[in-house]
């Protein structure tokens, strides 16, 4: 057969393919246009995409081993290769179309269920960044001089002067509108933290470690250094609220980043590469959560944790019951096996 | 590091011929993306100027923790894997096995940003494309995608009918295409350059150009193109 039948025969599915995947594409080809149009609407509303694909790639093949033109085979070529992306894209178009779905199904099963396949990283990074935090607080109400090891005198300070008791407010200093402003430099710092933590974490896991120990010494210093110069009022009030989603959200970073680092250092029965890929695809499971876990706890720490207006007793148990909806949260929710989950 | 190609099996048994983009180009996007962030970025302050005060600061500091995390996410996953940056260098994200990247993909590949970076200005990254086979970044590695680029069609190119003539000698596969190349490319060609490369194809075009020589007929200009185009005809099947 030469080329000009090739065509002759074949052309009419090409464009039918053609105008099935246009919609889908940003930049639709323009080049056979006029020959989409000329098409009977009937031909493409009838058409069965994936046969009608199967067969422009054999005729690409036919087209390549037959030695057809390179125009021809570049044509047919850029066509499949555009199919192919539309047609392995199914599962991606779905969620697109359906992103509130598909982020309730994150959050009602993929999310917890990833968090407890993974409880094993989570006490691992806990470990590195709750150990220290409780040792620091305690080391400094035995020797109080301990924290200016760890922080510099003047930031002591000053997180001193945000958290005297005599002020009207708690936490940095106050203006009107300033909860927003202060919503956005938790979002703006914390979330970039979060992520930098998971980041690092490819360097076989001492990034992570690094951060979280950082963080642990860093937070524990001036928590037993609040509390040993007796301001723990103003302080465990103002940070019982958020502590609960900040927290977690900080060790579930870590933990993203040491399944991601210790996927290259423990590969198990895998190809250190593979173990990598796989670890990944879990871990930002996990890190997307823990986004979300730091957009609250800043949601919290900035509109409910700086408020005086409420006593301190209701912010103790806002949050203890935080940290008990929270663990619920993790330990109950999506049991129930959803066939969606596996792959949103 | 020289091959550029990278070969897609797909399950239909098709092969797809991906060009990976090394760090010039992709550095180019980067810039240009760069650029695009901090012309919105003044934008924004130009309009939060007039009321620049807390809650203006705060909303400032939710936009630039967007841009600075999300851009390339938000673009890779609804803009067919291109940034502005990048559809302007004419690239795309792809996953490995050629179809577009998924969320998961985008956020590893966009969160290990930070990674390549280090030490500075994405030294780890250009490090890591100049030893990857596939050009990828450490974020593209774990994420396992690729940057190609996107090529596209050209203008639709006809061969030029004109009566066919069969060819003398019996050609080979690979020497019909090439005579094919030739005709789709001939309208590109100034008729001197066509006429010249023609002659290249001696046993094809000697007798036509005997004939021609011998008639001394003075309109009978560049007879090698005009009988390669007419045995391109017969190829094709054009009758």
């Amino acid at each position: 057969m030469n080329q000009a039948q090739f065509i002759a025969q074949h052309e009419q599915q090409w464009l039918i393919l053609e105008a099935l995947i246009r919609p889908m594409l940003i930049q639709p080809n323009d080049f056979f246009q006029e020959k989409i149009r000329a098409l009977e609407p009937k031909l493409i509303q009838d058409a069965d995409f994936s046969s009608l694909y199967r067969k422009v790639c054999q005729h690409l093949s036919l087209a390549q081993s037959r030695y057809y033109s390179p125009y021809l085979i570049k044509r047919l070529s850029l066509l499949v290769e555009q199919a192919h992306q539309v047609f392995y894209n199914f599962e991606q178009t779905y969620a697109k179309n359906n992103v509130f779905n598909a982020v309730w199904i994150f959050f009602s099963q993929t999310f917890p269920q990833t968090v407890r396949n993974e409880i094993k990283w989570l006490w691992l990074s806990s470990l590195f960044f709750f150990l220290p935090l409780f040792f620091m607080i305690f080391i400094i109400q035995i020797w109080p001089e301990f924290v200016f090891r760890i922080i510099n005198p003047t930031i002591v300070q000053s997180i001193e002067e945000m958290y005297d008791p005599q002020l009207t407010h708690i936490g940095r200093e106050r203006e009107a509108g300033s909860d927003i402003m202060m919503f956005g430099f938790y979002i703006f710092n914390n979330t970039s933290i979060g992520f930098r933590t998971f980041a690092t974490g490819l360097f076989l896991g001492v990034g992570s470690i690094f951060t979280l120990l950082f963080n642990g010494l860093y937070i524990g210093a001036i928590a037993g250094h609040l509390t040993s110069i007796g301001y723990s009022s103003t302080f465990w009030s103002f940070v019982s609220g958020h502590s609960a989603i900040e927290l977690t959200a900080i060790a579930l970073s870590g933990a993203a980043g040491l399944k991601m680092g210790f996927s290259l250092l423990i590969p198990g029965r895998k190809s250190r590469y593979q173990s990598l890929l796989d670890a990944a695809k879990i871990s930002v499971k996990i890190m997307v959560g823990a986004m979300f876990m730091f957009f609250i706890a800043a949601f919290i720490e900035a509109f409910w944790s700086s408020s005086k207006m409420i006593p301190i007793y209701i912010k103790y148990i806002v949050g203890i019951s935080l940290w008990i909806l929270m663990c619920l949260y993790f330990i109950s929710v999506g049991h129930t096996r959803n066939k969606a989950s596996n792959e949103t | 590091m020289l091959d550029t190609i990278k070969t897609i099996e797909t399950p239909e048994g098709v092969e797809l011929k991906l060009t990976c983009v090394s760090f010039f180009a992709r550095g180019c996007a980067w810039f240009l993306d760069t650029a695009f962030q901090v012309i919105i970025v003044v934008i924004i302050i130009i309009i939060l100027v007039l009321n620049f005060n807390n809650v203006g600061k705060g909303l400032f500091l939710i936009i630039l923790f967007a841009l600075n995390w999300f851009y390339p996410i938000f673009f890779e996953l609804y803009n067919q894997g291109q940034t502005p940056g990048q559809a302007v260098m004419n690239i795309q994200v792809l996953s490995i096995d050629g179809t577009l990247v998924n969320w998961k993909a985008s956020f590893i590949r966009n969160l290990l940003r930070t990674v390549d970076f280090l030490p500075f200005f994405y030294i780890l990254g250009i490090i890591s494309i100049l030893l990857n086979k596939n050009f990828q970044r450490l974020g593209d590695i774990v994420a396992n995608t690729i940057v190609v680029y996107k090529w596209e069609l050209d203008d639709h190119i006809d061969i030029k009918k004109v009566d066919s003539i069969a060819p003398a000698m019996t050609l080979n596969a690979i020497e019909q295409q090439m005579i094919l190349n030739y005709a789709e490319r001939f309208n590109d060609f100034s008729a001197e350059r066509a006429e010249e490369l023609a002659l290249l194809a001696k046993p094809l075009i000697t007798p036509s150009v005997q004939k021609a020589f011998e008639r001394q007929s003075s309109n009978e200009k560049y007879p090698a193109s005009k009988h390669l185009l007419a045995i391109a005809n017969y190829l094709m099947g054009h009758k």
